[in-house]
């Protein structure tokens, strides 16, 4: 399993964004950086490398555009594409089957 | 809802009984005929292990062991194992009666007194059926084989990517006519207007993990705390579109019996602790073979001129079940296998039986479209004659 936050972790972070690191009043999208290996319950967000599949981003996260418009997550839990070929990006739409992708969970040795 | 007109002897006689006060069906749960029948009776438990390991008696001994312990009259009236009929996937008659049976344990029937839903001759009528449906889905369905608990995950994986059936997403987004979109979704809302009721049966079965991943998964099917994102609310938009009725239920008595089995399976699995790995890979493979074809079912209903209220519940699904999917597989399925290993099986099999009752269904639907005729039932019975007492029975 990987870490998880539950949703009491995601509603006080909600409310008080400071609690790891980012000051009250700063860039709220400094939320959305996945902090991988976190402990689970800790409030950060966690990002989950499916294998052969999307990225599940779980917690207290906010999508935007790079303009900074938001991007309506529509639920807690969200699978973002990472084999290019959803038609509904940044979201997952399960194309990944049917084009045979394959990826790890576990990253990429480099060299 | 209401009951639906019958459709054969068991739904005739079932019907008949329910529209009346429970109280008109005495039972005694303590009385002489309710009395040593542990020792009368193989231990009612040993038919009953884990679904793989299941060796139902062939002259269905088993539910009348039940009969006997839960009630001195037990299912009394009501027609023995071998009388029921072989459990057909495709008899209306039967899933009918199977399928008030259960649903007595969700919305109920506005004209049925709630507390049949518990009475011993209900409960042993209903493991009579069941009995049946258990062996009629192990003829159908055969058994995946597994490399060991660990393998759960890949095994999964392969059963879905080898659904080859007959598609009825393709037909609908190219060819179906308005009329036959919403012969499709009369057929669906007899799930979806409940939908991920079924599963939620089994969260205080499971432990850890695996009861985390099954909650996520239904929060998200029930709306994260939003009524009207519930999945049953965008369908019920869906129907309205289609000028259709979004009352709960209100296509019951229109359905085949093919429809009905496809729902109860999940009760099935759902309302048995035993078949909480069944139900475990029932849900997986529903969500790992549902983000392409609620794709397909989302353009058909557009070429057909819904608007995008109506398609909502379709677009939902594809980001949805994207998400789900990967839950259900890895930390619903793979976690459950780990913690009990002996439900490995179960798990697969599960999954076996909702990917063949879906093609089931599909090749039921689209030979009826080549025909040009209509999937649904042509020709309802006519009501039940004998109505008296119903009002008095009727809901409080």
């Amino acid at each position: 399993m990987p870490p998880r936050n539950d949703d009491a972790a995601m509603e006080r972070d909600g409310a008080a964004a400071g609690d790891h690191g980012a000051a009250p009043g700063s860039d709220p999208h400094a939320e959305a950086k996945a902090k991988p290996g976190t402990e689970a319950g800790s409030g950060v967000v966690t990002v989950t490398t499916c294998e052969d599949g999307p990225l599940l981003v779980r917690g207290a996260f906010e999508l935007v555009t790079q303009d900074g418009e938001s991007i309506p997550a529509g639920r807690a839990t969200v699978a973002l594409c990472r084999c290019g070929l959803s038609s509904v990006k940044p979201f997952c739409d399960g194309s990944h089957k049917a084009a045979g992708f394959k990826a790890a969970s576990e990253p990429d040795l480099p060299g | 809802m209401r009951l639906p007109a019958p459709r054969g002897p068991l739904t005739s006689l079932l019907f008949e009984r329910l529209v009346h006060p429970p109280e008109a069906y005495p039972y005694r749960a303590n009385g002489r005929a309710g009395q040593g029948r542990f020792t009368d009776h193989q231990h009612p438990r040993a038919p009953h292990g884990h679904l793989s390991e299941r060796r139902p008696a062939a002259d269905g001994r088993s539910a009348h062991a039940y009969a006997h312990l839960i009630g001195g009259h037990g299912a009394e009236g009501w027609p023995s194992p071998l009388h029921v009929g072989d459990g057909g996937l495709g008899d209306d008659d039967f899933q009918l009666a199977l399928f008030a049976c259960y649903e007595l344990h969700y919305q109920g029937f506005q004209d049925v007194d709630d507390r049949w839903e518990w009475h011993p001759w209900l409960l042993a009528a209903r493991a009579v059926l069941e009995e049946r449906f258990e062996e009629a889905l192990g003829r159908a369905v055969a058994r995946p084989s597994l490399d060991g608990p660990k393998g759960v995950r890949r095994a999964l994986n392969e059963l879905t990517a080898d659904d080859a059936g007959p598609s009825v997403s393709t037909f609908l987004a190219r060819h179906a006519d308005r009329g036959q979109f919403r012969e499709f979704v009369v057929h669906r809302s007899i799930y979806h207007l409940k939908e991920a009721d079924p599963h939620t049966w089994a969260i205080p079965r499971l432990r850890g993990a695996a009861k985390a991943a099954l909650v996520e998964i239904q929060a998200d099917e029930y709306g994260g705390g939003r009524p009207e994102r519930m999945h049953s609310e965008l369908f019920r938009a869906t129907m309205r579109g289609l000028g259709l009725d979004d009352s709960y239920g209100a296509y019951l008595g229109q359905v085949p019996g093919i429809t009905l089995a496809v729902s109860n399976a999940m009760s099935l699995f759902g309302l048995h602790r035993r078949l909480r790995g069944a139900l475990a890979g029932h849900l997986a493979a529903l969500e790992m073979t549902s983000s392409l074809p609620n794709r397909r079912y989302a353009t058909g209903l557009r070429r057909l001129g819904g608007d995008d209220d109506a398609a909502r519940f379709y677009d939902e699904h594809v980001q949805a079940d994207a998400v789900h999917e990967q839950i259900a597989a890895h930390d619903l399925c793979a976690n459950l296998a780990a913690g009990e290993p002996a439900l490995a099986q179960d798990i697969l099999y599960g999954a076996a039986c909702a990917l063949e009752l879906e093609r089931l269904w599909a090749g039921h639907v689209l030979d009826r479209w080549e025909r040009g005729v209509t999937s649904l039932v042509e020709a309802p019975a006519a009501k039940v004659p004998a109505r008296e007492g119903c009002d008095a029975a009727s809901k409080r």
